[in-house]
């Protein structure tokens, strides 16, 4: 348990183990999905126990990533509200992607891209949710009418497929911003990390 | 399957070809609904023949036994009361079940691989053993035939008697029908042998007498004889041009690889970023600046 004294809090574990329960079950769901709905990756069902059991299974891991994404939805929301300098940020992402990111406009705890981010998943997850429902043979689809549950099963490829690039972008902004992962692992991250990709709250913090 | 007459033309949640290089005749089952009398004999052969059990229902309060089609009730006959200015009053009598499409929407939405088969004779039939019950043939048939059963999930509807076709015979409910109002051959037969009945019902004064085969869905290999083709809507609901939905095939279509060119063009997107890009580091500046401010605390 030794650490740097003056690396700086992120997340706390609530936050975190919110977080992991949340991916753990956006993975079981992203490889159950796609099994039913390519045939290519039909073996991915293996993992599950069989067709079956992948069938069983998926929608109740969904409403368990439904209750626990609203925990964090509501936890993390007063820090994603877009503000003008948010957008500045997004409209430079290119640069930054290109590998400079010296005119960046200073950023809070989060910047214009993982807000952009958060919406996007809160969107996804409520429609995904309610077309999940519709679809759910064995209990919900015969109180919809058959055009209903049609859409609703497109709906649910085409928010279920954005949602997983997304993720995609999600994990490799992690991986390719050095030192960030730390931060929903253990929950802390250094000082110069904040001070480079989050000034703004790199001040508010450590009061510099 | 081995046997010839049962070779495979088309299997669910397959994107590869099918064995071609034998090509067997198209059967199709033909129903004459204008010599039909309602008398049920289809149902109880269908049943006995497949040894199903279904439960004892309730009356609905029309001749509909049971009101819908089951996991246990691949066929039902639909009796529809229908009145005119021009014919009075009518009762048009309809075995409902599977019409076995040339282009079968369950087939099209089902994920699992082999669990719906078309065969080369034009049968559609359900395996259950490879039935997962996720329900989506019920979503892709444009019929509302498909029935998942509360028992053991799996779906279930009309064979076309697959069973006894394979081996030369006719299906169970041709086999009984007393009126001849079901025949069972290939279906260039049927077709010839409905033309002749439209024939004769035109000249009995049905002018709008017709052979019920949509092309929506490619044909079908249950048609019908219908006296009001024009109004396939008055036999209790049957669809005028019934099709798969656009909704499930933009799902079962384009929808798939779209969805994983997109999935596949983001991970190695981030790969590539990574290894041409390089790593996004705290710069050292930024590191002596903050070395600097925490001495300064000191």
């Amino acid at each position: 348990m030794i650490r740097d004294p003056s690396d700086l809090q992120r997340y706390n574990a609530s936050e975190r183990a919110n977080h992991w329960v949340t991916g753990i079950c956006f993975i079981l769901l992203a490889l159950s999905g796609m099994a039913l709905f390519h045939p290519a990756l039909f073996p991915l069902t293996s993992l599950f126990g069989g067709g079956v059991w992948t069938r069983i299974l998926h929608p109740f891991i969904g409403v368990v990533m439904m209750l626990f994404f609203v925990v964090m939805f509501f936890r993390f929301k007063r820090l994603n509200h877009m503000t003008d300098t948010d957008w500045e940020w997004v409209k430079r992402a290119k640069e930054m992607v290109d590998g400079d990111d010296h005119n960046m406009p200073e950023m809070g705890k989060y910047n214009g891209g993982q807000k952009l981010l958060f919406w996007f998943l809160g969107l996804a997850m409520l429609v995904l949710f309610v077309s999940g429902i519709i679809i759910w043979r064995a209990y919900f689809s015969h109180y919809f009418p058959i055009g209903v549950i049609r859409t609703g099963a497109v709906l649910h490829a085409v928010f279920a497929t954005v949602m997983i690039i997304a993720i995609i972008v999600h994990v490799y902004a992690a991986i390719w911003v050095r030192g960030t992962i730390r931060a929903m692992l253990y929950g802390t991250v250094t000082r110069a990390w904040a001070k480079q990709h989050h000034r703004a709250w790199y001040r508010q913090v450590t009061g510099k | 399957m081995a046997l010839q007459s049962l070779d495979i033309a088309k299997r669910s949640a397959t994107t590869t070809e099918s064995p071609q290089a034998r090509k067997t005749l198209e059967v199709a089952k033909l129903i004459d609904v204008s010599k039909c009398i309602g008398c049920k004999a289809c149902q109880v052969a269908c049943i006995q023949w497949n040894d199903l059990h279904e439960e004892v229902g309730s009356c609905g309060g029309t001749y509909d036994n049971p009101t819908d089609m089951t996991a246990n009730s691949w066929t039902v006959m639909r009796y529809a009361e229908v009145e005119s200015e021009e014919r009075g009053l009518e009762w048009l009598i309809r075995k409902d079940g599977c019409m076995h499409c040339e282009d079968p929407g369950c087939l099209k939405a089902c994920p699992s691989p082999g669990a719906i088969i078309k065969y080369a004779n034009g049968i559609v039939d359900f395996h259950q053993e490879n039935c997962i019950g996720c329900g989506y043939c019920v979503t892709g048939c444009p019929f509302n035939v498909p029935r998942i059963s509360q028992k053991d999930s799996k779906a279930y509807k009309c064979t076309l008697c697959s069973d006894r076709v394979a081996v030369g015979l006719e299906p169970a409910c041709v086999k009984v029908c007393p009126t001849g109002s079901i025949s069972f051959g290939s279906k260039e037969d049927m077709k010839e042998l409905a033309d002749e009945r439209i024939t004769e019902l035109k000249e009995r004064g049905f002018k709008n007498a017709g052979l019920y085969d949509p092309a929506g869905v490619g044909g079908t290999h249950v048609m019908y004889v219908l006296n009001h083709a024009d109004k396939p809507g008055l036999y209790s609901g049957l669809p005028a041009d019934p099709t798969i939905a656009p909704t499930v095939s933009l799902w079962k279509g384009f929808a798939k690889p779209l969805a994983m060119a997109g999935i596949a063009a983001a991970a190695l997107g981030g790969l590539f970023h990574y290894v041409m890009k390089g790593p996004n580091e705290v710069s050292k500046e930024i590191e002596a600046e903050v070395e600097k401010e925490l001495e300064a605390e000191k």
